[in-house]
């Protein structure tokens, strides 16, 4: 009877093990981050372990991908051409959804540890995170590289090949630097197990951003009451105006 | 120290903020412009989106002009009848103007237009007030007092006439009402408060004495880009209550500065540097458009192709 247990459990096990034979248990050091009116960024720690209930496979090494994106959104990405000898913006491509900010970081080289069809698969890679469907011009290609060169430039896309530790292929951390010039919105975080390219296991948290005290109170007066916020504007401008002319007067006299 | 501005949503460093405002404000009282053709641009410089760039220097241009106009005030070189005269005519202007740039926006390139149009009007107004004033001044090297501007042309024999007493004119008010609108329409479609067009203006066409004008200018200013504050808070929820502080603090005490430094100045000294300084912007937005960009490729995260 005993054994019969122990032959049905390590059959489940077995069952489970076939859809999961690794998986994910993942930390953050904080989920929620908040923009106050002296916010520079934020570092944010990603760390976890990878659960077994079997020995570590043999043969192939383990590897980890995250993916840390902010809210998807449209963009319009110009072009300019010399046209009657000045620069112009003579085309335009409309990139239906592109990440306000995205940051994937590997444990190597992304293409050595996430094969293609998975990165088609799970939109991993940048220009796969970035959706444009019906571009009319030709070479829209050049406009995706033009939208991630320019937000790259910014620390907005980030890639960061090598940046994610696993040590005994067990336990893994990276650290994502979020730029000052964050969008609030949930920045959905993934985190991808892969053996020879191939996803074996995923999960999903999300990362709230948001402002906080006097930050969300003015963004929320001039969504909510945008009268009173255009008074309120202008009548700070004129007590301005008038207390330092007074003041200026006053130290004439 | 790096401050998040709640409705640009970038990190901006405070003094650098302070000091645009400082800039912008001393020019503001000095010459009785807004500053909006120099400001606009500077915020794109720093990364505010352009929005909230053009309707929080509205804001911005309100403080520094009232603080300005305070001083004007005190000193009584604020002719307000005339005020009330090409207010009239550019609110007028400005309803017309917004009706042409929604023409032309449903018409396409209408950034380029304002480009070109900026760099029309300040390359003119700017090389026009430059040859005057220059010959002004060497009038005065020469002769050792200020000449007197032609004052009869065309613009004194129309109907209507009215007595601007500040002023010292006795004109009709039709070329005040028609400047009025002339600079409403173009503020309208180039987002500025129009002191650029309205100072040479008034100097030039309808002979006002250029201390006066300043004073007047600004009275006309506050109105029209208090209006515009208000229009962009109600439509597109893109005044920055505080990016327009921190400005407003660098921009009212500049405006001080700059309205002593304007009453010790001569007048044709004050016009020679007016007509400079519009020039250097005109030659900075004309190069823009000749030479060719780093970066070919722009990104507007509106999402609206035009």
């Amino acid at each position: 009877m005993k054994r019969l247990l122990a032959l049905s459990m390590a059959l489940a096990f077995a069952a489970a093990g076939l859809a999961r034979a690794e998986e994910i248990v993942l930390g953050l050091s904080h989920d929620e981050v908040a923009i106050t009116a002296t916010f520079t960024g934020s570092d944010i720690l990603i760390f976890g372990a990878v659960k077994r209930d079997a020995p570590i496979p043999s043969g192939s090494s383990l590897d980890v991908v995250i993916t840390v994106s902010g809210p998807l959104t449209p963009v319009t990405v110009r072009h300019k051409e010399w046209r009657y000898g000045i620069w112009l913006n003579t085309e335009a491509v409309m990139v239906d959804a592109a990440p306000s900010f995205y940051a994937v970081a590997t444990t190597g080289p992304l293409r050595e540890v996430l094969s293609e069809t998975e990165d088609l698969r799970n939109s991993i890679s940048i220009p796969r995170a970035i959706r444009s469907v019906g571009a009319s011009v030709g070479n829209s290609a050049d406009y995706t590289e033009a939208l991630i060169r320019i937000r790259a430039g910014e620390e907005l896309y980030q890639v960061l090949e090598g940046a994610v530790d696993l040590e005994q292929q067990t336990l893994f951390r990276t650290q994502v630097a979020l730029p000052a010039n964050l969008i609030e919105g949930p920045y959905a975080t993934r985190i991808f197990l892969t053996r020879d390219g191939q996803v074996i296991d995923s999960y999903e948290t999300v990362i709230a951003v948001q402002k906080v005290g006097l930050e969300r109170w003015l963004f929320n007066l001039s969504k909510d009451l945008p009268l009173a916020y255009g008074l309120l504007s202008l009548s700070i401008a004129i007590v301005a105006g008038w207390a330092a002319s007074a003041a200026f007067q006053g130290m004439r006299r | 120290m790096q401050i998040y501005l709640p409705i640009a949503e970038v990190s901006v460093n405070a003094f650098l903020l302070l000091g645009l405002g400082g800039l912008v404000g001393v020019l503001s009282g000095m010459f009785g412009v807004g500053g909006g053709f120099l400001i606009t641009p500077l915020l794109f410089l720093v990364g505010i989106p352009p929005p909230v760039a053009v309707a929080t220097s509205a804001n911005q241009i309100v403080a520094s002009s009232f603080s300005a106009l305070l001083s004007h005030l005190r000193r009584k070189t604020v002719d307000i009848p005339m005020g009330v005269v090409l207010l009239a005519g550019g609110l007028v202007g400005s309803w017309l103007g917004v009706f042409v740039f929604n023409l032309l926006k449903s018409q396409g390139q209408v950034d380029l237009l304002v480009r070109l149009c900026y760099v029309f009007f300040l390359g003119t107004i700017g090389g026009l007030m430059l040859i005057e004033s220059l010959r002004a001044l060497w009038q005065v090297r020469k002769t050792g007092k200020s000449a007197p501007r032609t004052k009869h042309n065309w613009v004194h024999n129309l109907p209507f006439k009215m007595k601007f007493r500040v002023s010292g004119l006795y004109i009709s008010v039709i070329p005040p009402v028609l400047v009025g609108l002339l600079v409403g329409i173009l503020a309208a479609i180039m987002g500025v408060g129009g002191g650029f067009i309205m100072v040479p203006a008034m100097i030039y066409l309808l002979g006002m004495p250029t201390k006066v004008v300043i004073g007047t200018s600004l009275f006309q200013i506050i109105f029209v880009s208090g209006f515009t504050t208000l229009l962009h808070a109600l439509t597109n929820n893109t005044v920055d209550i505080v990016l327009a502080v921190l400005l407003i603090l660098g921009g009212v005490i500049g405006a001080q500065i700059g309205a002593r430094l304007g009453a010790r100045m001569k007048a044709e000294q004050l016009r020679t540097f007016l007509a400079l300084l519009v020039l250097a912007v005109c030659a900075q937005l004309a190069l823009d458009l000749l030479l060719r960009p780093t970066e070919l490729y722009s990104i507007d995260a509106t999402g609206a192709a035009a």
